[in-house]
């Protein structure tokens, strides 16, 4: 009998930590669909800060849009409205991102009131100019690296998964150290790092709040930690499922985005 | 000289004509400064609630500077621009309602005037399935870089080649637009009632070539404002197994004068022209995939034995653009114009002008890299001419000082080819730009 409650309680642990269930390609699964394809939908107005070394600072403020069109990890699209820095003030760019391909991209120009294809770049190319690569907004493809569980470690006090994903084909760092919460599986931390072992690039979660029941990142920094360069992004007006429809993921609103999404 | 050896009819950016004419901007459409001032207190009227009403106020404030580099202005001047300009773009929204007004005022150093100008001044509807837009807009079809062929839109080419931003290029229709959206394709049809036409360099700033040099009388013949002269483009677009496809119609003009030699004077005038389009526009080999052709049916000249009025043409043009690393991209294009009728156009050219060749060509190439988190910008863009054997060479670096001010420094030099060549005849004004704006 006391050997029945004892292997009871073992299983619980085992189950409730996710040691059992849970494969390193699981955990970085779970991850991704919290931290990239929760809700159906998806708004928040974005605060870009783009801080040089030297403490010098530049703003990008934009409203992103997302709508899931495909299963997690599969295709969604992206709708970004810009506010500042003013000479990018009402320009919108969107993607359509694919899984089995290269994602379309569109940039509208709004002083010469022209949509223009943008050419597929290097998915860890900055995003907007900031320590952010369009990989880390959108999300990277889990089948391009090989995860392992590095080992077990708590960040602020939060139990965490330490993933060690290692990319198949050549990237600009040798692997990734990610600290996935084990209850909400957000990550907290991320390190890429070098083949000397070195971190090069750093991410924070630095403020998770629950927004309709969902655990979200709505601060977070990405810094360069060779150029000293940071990034410090925050959300506002963050909200899920409030019923965006592929419509609004075309020319004709890119041209004239809805006050009624962006603002 | 007949519209014919006048390399004007060119899709890129045209070669000036000899005339001088008033910037065509304006206050045309709304009846002069009155009617831009009644725009702006309708606007105010219209939107008399603010507290329901959004309102934004935005613009700019700009220095905007072209020297010479290698000879003076026909008129002994060494500067084709020095211009201070503030420009305020007011927005006004109400539900489905929207107003919109961006206006410049220039203070122009050379002529030493005054400018003011309604680049853009609309009211926007929209519906589910619908949306309208009257009033002066930009508008810009097709997928080239500085090449058109579905464009069919005005254009100031002395803004291009004296250094002024980009968006100088385009210049605002009075039109009324309507989009449909039914399921199976999106449409854009566009009335315009008065015409407006491309904007040349100014024979005193630029030297350009003149066939008939001797004739200094001339006069300019728009088409007047009728229902019969009513200009109509239509586009539908949809996407087509991953591609952006669009076919496109134009019933109007042609922006670039004709001449009419009408003795003692020569008379400038715009021939009837319409224009039936497609393009498609997609990611493909790495990069992205632009093809555009057009028929330009040359109404007046059918058969192309007037040497008065450019003959029929095609116009084609394949463009490809990728990304080798990151912040750099690479433009490439071709473009062509396959004159037709050519045999009545040989026999029917007066002696003494040059003759066109059947094909005119352009390659371009464009490279930009942008540096320091995209603050830097270095960008180089060239014109070749196969055919004419002419160039343009246009590099630029801009730098985002902090985020509301920026400065660019540019050059724009123009030679080979023939003097009366697209670029050819521009021999002999190289420039160097600089503009800086301060954005608000």
């Amino acid at each position: 009998m006391r050997k029945i409650i004892l292997l009871t309680l073992l299983l619980l642990a085992a189950v409730t930590t996710g040691v059992l269930a849970a494969t390193p390609e699981e955990i970085v699964r779970k991850s991704q669909a919290v931290f990239l394809y929760s809700g159906n939908d998806f708004k928040a107005r974005v605060m870009m800060k783009l801080i040089s070394a030297n403490g010098q600072e530049r703003l990008r403020e934009m409203t992103m849009l997302r709508l899931n069109t495909g299963p997690i990890g599969g295709d969604q699209k992206y709708f970004i409205y810009f506010f500042q820095p003013a000479d990018v003030k009402d320009m919108t760019f969107m993607v359509h991102k694919y899984a089995a391909r290269d994602d379309d991209r569109w940039l509208f120009m709004p002083a010469v009131n022209m949509v223009r294809r943008i050419a597929m770049q290097d998915k860890a190319a900055s995003f907007v100019g900031s320590d952010f690569t369009y990989e880390d907004v959108s999300g990277r493809d889990l089948t391009d690296d090989t995860h392992e569980l590095a080992r077990e470690e708590s960040v602020d006090g939060k139990a965490c998964y330490v993933i060690k994903s290692t990319p198949k084909a050549g990237t600009g760092y040798a692997y990734k150290l990610a600290w996935i919460d084990k209850s909400t599986f957000l990550p907290l931390k991320e390190e890429y790092l070098d083949r000397d072992g070195a971190a090069i690039r750093a991410f924070s979660a630095d403020e998770v709040k629950e927004i309709k029941g969902v655990a979200t990142i709505t601060r977070r920094t990405m810094k360069n930690l060779k150029s000293g360069h940071r990034t410090e992004v925050s959300y506002k007006s963050t909200d899920y499922n409030i019923g965006l429809d592929a419509g609004l993921f075309t020319e004709r609103f890119l041209k004239q985005p809805p006050k009624k999404w962006i603002e | 000289m007949p519209g014919k050896t006048n390399l004007g009819f060119r899709g890129s950016l045209c070669p000036p004509s000899p005339q001088r004419p008033r910037r065509p901007q304006g206050f045309k459409a709304l009846g002069g400064r009155c009617g831009h001032l009644g725009l702006l207190l309708a606007l105010l009227l219209f939107f008399a609630q603010p507290a329901r009403a959004g309102v934004t106020v935005h613009g700019f404030l700009q220095g905007n500077y072209d020297f010479n580099t290698a000879t003076a202005n026909p008129d002994d001047h060494d500067a084709k621009l020095a211009e201070e300009r503030a420009q305020v773009k007011l927005e006004a929204d109400q539900g489905p309602a929207r107003l919109f007004v961006k206006t410049d005022i220039a203070w122009d150093h050379l002529d030493d005037e005054e400018d003011l100008e309604l680049r853009e001044g609309y009211a926007d509807y929209v519906a589910s399935a619908w949306d309208i837009r009257a009033g002066r807009q930009v508008i810009t079809w097709g997928l080239g870089d500085l090449v058109f062929i579905n464009d069919v839109f005005p254009k100031d080419y002395e803004a291009f080649f004296a250094g002024r931003p980009l968006e100088y290029l385009k210049i605002g229709v009075d039109a009324i637009k309507a989009g449909l959206y039914p399921s199976f394709a999106s449409f854009e049809v566009i009335a315009i009632p008065l015409f407006t036409p491309n904007h040349f360099p100014d024979a005193e700033k630029f030297w350009l070539f003149d066939p008939m040099p001797a004739v200094a009388n001339r006069e300019t013949r728009e088409p007047d404002t009728s229902l019969d002269n009513t200009e109509l483009a239509v586009r539908g677009y949809r996407e087509v197994v991953g591609f952006d496809a669009s076919l496109y119609w134009y019933r109007g003009f042609s922006r670039q004068p004709a001449m009419q030699p009408d003795n003692p004077k020569i008379t400038l005038f715009y021939p009837k022209l319409s224009v039936y389009g497609a393009s498609i526009q997609g990611n493909a080999i790495g990069g992205v995939l632009s093809l555009e052709a057009g028929y330009y049916d040359s109404r007046e000249d059918r058969q192309g034995d007037n040497p008065m009025i450019p003959n029929s043409q095609i116009r084609g043009l394949i463009g490809y653009q990728r990304q080798p690393w990151e912040d750099f991209t690479v433009g490439l294009q071709y473009y062509a114009e396959w004159m037709q009728d050519y045999g009545n156009y040989s026999a029917t050219l007066p002696a003494g002008f040059p003759k066109e060749k059947r094909l005119h060509d352009l390659v371009s190439l464009r490279l930009t890299q942008f540096l320091a988190h995209q603050t830097i910008k270095l960008s180089l863009f060239t014109f070749y001419s196969p055919s004419a054997g002419d160039y343009l060479i246009n590099p630029e670096v801009k730098y985002n000082i902090t985020d509301q001010v920026w400065a660019a420094l540019g050059a724009n030099i123009f030679g080979g080819g023939e003097p009366s060549s697209q670029f050819g005849q521009l021999d002999k004004n190289d420039n160097a730009y600089l503009q800086v704006r301060y954005e608000f």
